[in-house]
């Protein structure tokens, strides 16, 4: 451990409404839901703050419910009860499937989608998934109440959002998706592996597709989606993702590696996708 | 019952399973102060000022100033400072220690270094100095290649690797009654007493070192520990308290040693027909910043730089030469992974030219006994090149699959190789080690400096004590190796504990049964007193070595291996996956058969990280990459399942017939692994063989299956 841990404060809210006050009255609080990724920073000597929040006695942020065809995950569901969760099973099982491929079973018990979504990685494995089910993320402060984002606005650059430094992320919500979900990441490795490239796609009539890793955030394709909507080429789409995106060479992969990459995830969710379209006609 | 041969419980096992074995950052000592180490960032440069950032008071500080004896870690050359003074040559170079009871406040303290930078070398083929230089002759290269009807020409790299040993380095310096007492987790405690003595000079009467258990070592805690526990003894000797060090992981990974990387490149001259008439081989390894073991890796790795294979005309020129990179150093294995990994991925390529089977070539070519090495060692009836390599073909279904798996994407292969027991050459000689055995009340105690570091010492050393001796295995313990207690039975590396330290042990207790004549050793104990004996090596009449020329019995003997790995590549990804791997490996005769399956077991999943994920990410000079989130080892889910064989063909000059083991496993995954890449169509010639590698290779003709799509 690298950083001097004993000079920090941690407040521990009684409430969401005790969280929220000390939010707004020392606006450079961090909180803390599972800790995995603030881990990693205190470890490496890389400390994000002096004063933490631990949000984890708000255990009704954990809920996972669905009202009028509208899913919502808790910010501080795990990806073990995502895992778990029916709902999620049956209506967004390419979020099953990202967060079966988050870090081991350890991480899984304690990382949660909200610390996945306000961390801002490009590498958050879950994150395509939100684009391309076109989450919307409620946010809530002391002072602005309840607001609500759509997934595909919330980043603004290279970990950076709109969320205020007051707002904590409270849930994300889902509306009902249509057509055939698909899900692959692209790690160093079987598995525990940060991801290299990793993409998302809705097969429907309106296909949607984001890719992680290869950008500062995550991004959706709104050109090769409309060419395939259009009834464009799976190499014509292919051709035109590779304008789409803007990878870069780093300490895991080349940006040339992972553009065929991405190119090649593309025609693999065509195809594995097709059936049930096929079916369906 | 006899226990050799058993798979025995292990001595340590319980402690390890209860957590109740102590590790070096487990043993606390009144009064302990936590030392750091500031070292440098960049990687070649004259120091110009040593700024000190904070407040004192607390603080033991040590620069080279402060060391009594002689500014050197102790090794082949004495060119590597325990603390820089005035120039530094690499990244991550100790320049200054702090000491301070409360480890935040020494994390907390900043130091500030000026430099003036010099230039700077990261070319091992471009680098003006060499450390070291060997050349072996073997017949005649100008007739053999006039001989030669086809000629196979090739350039093969591997990289870098780190040890990833569990536990990182660490030790505690502890000051007593007439010196200081050393402990800490390491692999050869003489080899850091004969490295503490000239650092601390006559400024320390009596130094001894203790080695504490050890999560792992693989090399990596050969030399290195010498450097660290330099460091605690001098904060111990200024400050009068005992003072630990115990890496994290980030700062194991970017200041210690790893493996060499390596250029080799074959000139291969064959006769139509595949036999091997003229080999010439020329080896680069990269030393990095001062000399440490260089030599001597690169001499192995030239020794078996010809492969298993007999050839009457051989050359083969090795140079180990300097970069501004952290010093490489011993890794299992020690330079023939690497020279190996050339040759056998040269030998598929030269069938590829011949039109040949793999396997013929090698059934061709390989050594029998009676032939010679390059160095000319005339084998003996234990050489089992052919062996291994039937069964594995065999058990492997290699054959069948070379064919059935043609076009599909995956792809099958192999490697034969052989790994030198025991020290090179008069190493052995040099050495002179001696082991004790002495009664206890219970039993015997064998004494030691041979350490425990995950792979079995203790107990493969109990079961050989136990059986010569005549008692139960529970009775025979292992004293904890203490300089001061023990004698210097030798460093525990180059495969040779089981075989050298194993065999004087043999001798020892057959020498105590005959003096026991008929009693129990604790019969004897409680009747007539303690019975010590020593036993100390005598070279065998019947080898010969020549160092100056390099040639004669390079080895006492030889194991002997062919790995076969099955691998798929991802047409989305491009990742090689290997999917079954078997491993046939003859080392004599396995003491303990569980044991040396996990040794083989172990020692290939290392291998396969070696082949294609481990990149060790260098940026001017420094590991980029030293975290395991971005150094990648294999996990469980990259191992694939194993088919594990060990024949036996004991050895008449090792316990009970055995050889060497611990590094040969990780000779052929490597080889194996590029061989079925190859297979599968991709035309790959350096290790990592990483994604971004494959996607970027050329295929090979016929073409490989086409990609996703
Ligand atoms: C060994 C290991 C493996 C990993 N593997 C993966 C992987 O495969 N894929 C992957 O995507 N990630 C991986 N991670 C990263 C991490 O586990 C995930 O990003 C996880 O979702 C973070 O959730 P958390 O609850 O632990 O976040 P925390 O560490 O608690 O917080 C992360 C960030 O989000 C902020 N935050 C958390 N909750 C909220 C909230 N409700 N409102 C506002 N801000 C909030 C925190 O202040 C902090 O800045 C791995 C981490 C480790 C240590």
């Amino acid at each position: 451990m690298r950083t001097a841990l004993s000079a920090f404060h941690l407040h521990r809210p009684r409430s969401l409404t005790d969280a929220l006050r000390v939010m707004r009255e020392e606006p450079a609080t961090v909180p803390l839901a599972g800790c995995t990724d603030v881990f990693v920073a205190l470890n490496a000597g890389t400390p994000p703050g002096t004063h933490y929040l631990d949000l984890t006695p708000l255990g009704g942020l954990a809920r996972i419910a669905e009202k009028d065809g509208v899913l919502s995950i808790g910010a501080l569901a795990t990806y073990t009860a995502i895992i778990k969760s029916r709902l999620v099973r049956q209506q967004l099982p390419m979020l099953v499937a990202a967060a079966r491929e988050v870090g081991g079973a350890q991480i899984q018990n304690r990382g949660t989608l909200g610390g996945n979504v306000a961390n801002a990685s490009p590498a958050g494995d879950t994150l395509p998934v939100l684009a391309v089910a076109e989450a919307v993320v409620v946010l809530r402060s002391a002072a602005d109440g309840e607001r609500r984002v759509p997934f595909t606005s919330f980043y603004t650059g290279y970990r950076a959002s709109v969320r205020h430094p007051d707002e904590l992320i409270v849930a994300l919500e889902f509306p009902p998706v249509e057509g055939k979900q698909w899900f692959r990441k692209v790690g160093t490795r079987a598995a525990q592996a940060i991801s290299k490239v990793m993409m998302a796609g809705v097969r429907s009539s309106r296909p949607r597709l984001a890719l992680g890793s290869v950008a500062a955030t995550v991004v959706r394709l709104p050109r090769a989606e409309a060419a395939l909507a259009g009834g464009a080429s799976i190499d014509e789409a292919v051709r035109i993702l590779s304008g789409e995106i803007t990878p870069i060479d780093d300490i895991r992969s080349t940006a040339e590696y992972r553009l065929a990459v991405a190119g090649n995830l593309l025609r693999a969710y065509w195809r594995d996708t097709a059936v049930t379209v096929l079916k369906s006609d | 019952m006899t226990a050799v041969g058993q798979s025995v419980a292990r001595k340590e096992g319980l402690g390890k399973a209860t957590g109740e074995a102590k590790y070096a950052d487990d043993l606390t000592f009144p009064g302990t102060l936590h030392g750091r180490t500031i070292r440098s960032t960049v990687a070649h440069a004259r120091i110009t000022g040593v700024r000190l950032d904070f407040d004192p008071a607390g603080f033991t500080v040590v620069d080279h100033r402060d060391i009594p004896g002689s500014n050197h870690i102790a090794l082949i050359e004495h060119d590597q400072p325990c603390l820089a003074a005035g120039e530094v040559r690499h990244v991550a170079e100790p320049i200054l220690l702090l000491a301070h009871e409360d480890r935040e406040a020494l994390r907390g303290a900043t130091v500030h270094v000026d430099y003036e930078p010099l230039p700077v070398v990261t070319d091992p083929e471009a680098s003006p100095t060499t450390f070291k230089e060997i050349l072996i002759e073997k017949g005649s290269l100008d007739k053999g290649f006039a001989k030669a009807e086809v000629l196979v020409e090739g350039t093969y790299r591997t990289g870098s690797q780190e040890h990833v040993y569990l536990e990182p380095n660490g030790v505690i310096a502890v000051p007593e009654a007439g010196g200081i007492a050393l402990y800490g987790s390491l692999q050869c405690p003489f080899y850091v007493l004969k490295a503490l003595k000239p650092v601390l000079g006559a400024a320390v009467a009596n130094v001894r070192v203790v080695q504490t258990e050890t999560g792992g070592g693989f090399g990596g805690k050969e030399e290195y520990p010498s450097v660290i526990a330099a460091h605690a003894c001098l904060l111990a000797l200024k400050s009068g308290r005992p003072v630990k060090i115990v890496y994290d992981r980030e700062e194991d990974m970017w200041a210690t040693t790893k493996r060499h990387p390596c250029v080799v490149r074959h000139r291969t001259g064959l006769t139509r027909d595949g036999r091997l008439v003229a080999m010439d081989v020329d080896v680069v390894m990269d030393g990095g910043a001062y000399c440490t073991l260089s030599p001597v890796v690169l001499s192995r790795g030239v020794i078996h730089a010809a492969g298993p294979y007999r050839c009457a005309n051989t050359r083969i020129r090795g140079r180990a030469t300097m970069t501004h990179t952290p010093p490489n150093g011993a890794f299992r294995g020690f330079g023939a992974p690497q020279t190996q990994f050339a040759m056998e991925v040269h030998m598929d390529r030269v069938a590829e030219r011949l039109g040949v089977d793999p396997v013929k070539l090698r059934l061709k070519n390989a050594l029998k006994p009676g032939d010679t090495t390059a160095t000319g060692q005339k084998l003996g009836d234990d050489t089992s090149a052919v062996a291994v390599l039937r069964a594995a073909v065999k058990k492997s279904g290699y054959n069948r699959k070379r064919v059935s798996l043609k076009g599909t994407g995956a792809g099958i292969g192999l490697a034969l190789f052989y790994h030198g027991s025991g020290f090179t050459g008069s190493g052995e000689v040099m050495l002179a080690s001696t082991v004790a055995l002495e009664t206890t009340a219970t039993g015997a105690r064998i004494l030691v400096a041979n350490t425990e570091i995950g792979q079995g010492t203790r107990t493969m050393l109990a079961q050989i004590v136990a059986d010569a001796l005549g008692v139960p295995y529970e009775q025979v313990e292992v004293a904890q190796p203490d300089t001061s207690k023990v004698p210097d039975s030798g460093p525990t590396v180059a495969s040779r504990t089981c075989m050298v330290v194993g065999g004087l042990l043999e001798k020892c207790a057959i020498a105590m049964r005959a003096r026991l004549g008929g009693m129990s050793p604790s019969a004897w104990h409680a009747n007539r007193g303690p019975l010590r004996l020593e036993q100390r090596y005598e070279a065998a009449a019947t080898r010969q070595w020549d160092d100056a020329t390099y040639r004669g019995d390079a080895y006492a003997t030889f194991a002997w291996g062919c790995d076969v790995a099955e691998v798929s590549v991802d047409p989305v990804t491009y990742a090689a996956r290997v999917v079954k791997f078997t491993a046939v490996q003859e080392f004599g005769r396995p003491i303990h058969p569980a044991m040396a399956r996990g040794q083989i077991e172990g020692g290939s999943a290392q291998g396969i990280g070696w082949a294609l994920m481990e990149h060790v990410v260098l940026k001017d000079g420094a590991m980029h990459n030293a975290q395991l989130t971005n150094y990648i080892i294999p996990t469980t889910l990259d191992t694939p399942p194993m088919d594990v064989i060990m024949l036996e063909n004991p050895f008449g000059g090792g316990p009970f017939g055995a050889k060497g083991l611990g590094e040969l496993p990780i000779d052929g995954p490597a080889p194996a692994i590029v061989n079925a890449i190859r297979h599968a169509g991709l035309d790959v010639r350096s290790i990592p063989a990483l994604p971004e590698v494959l996607h970027a290779s050329p295929p090979l003709d016929p073409p490989p299956p086409a990609r996703a799509g």
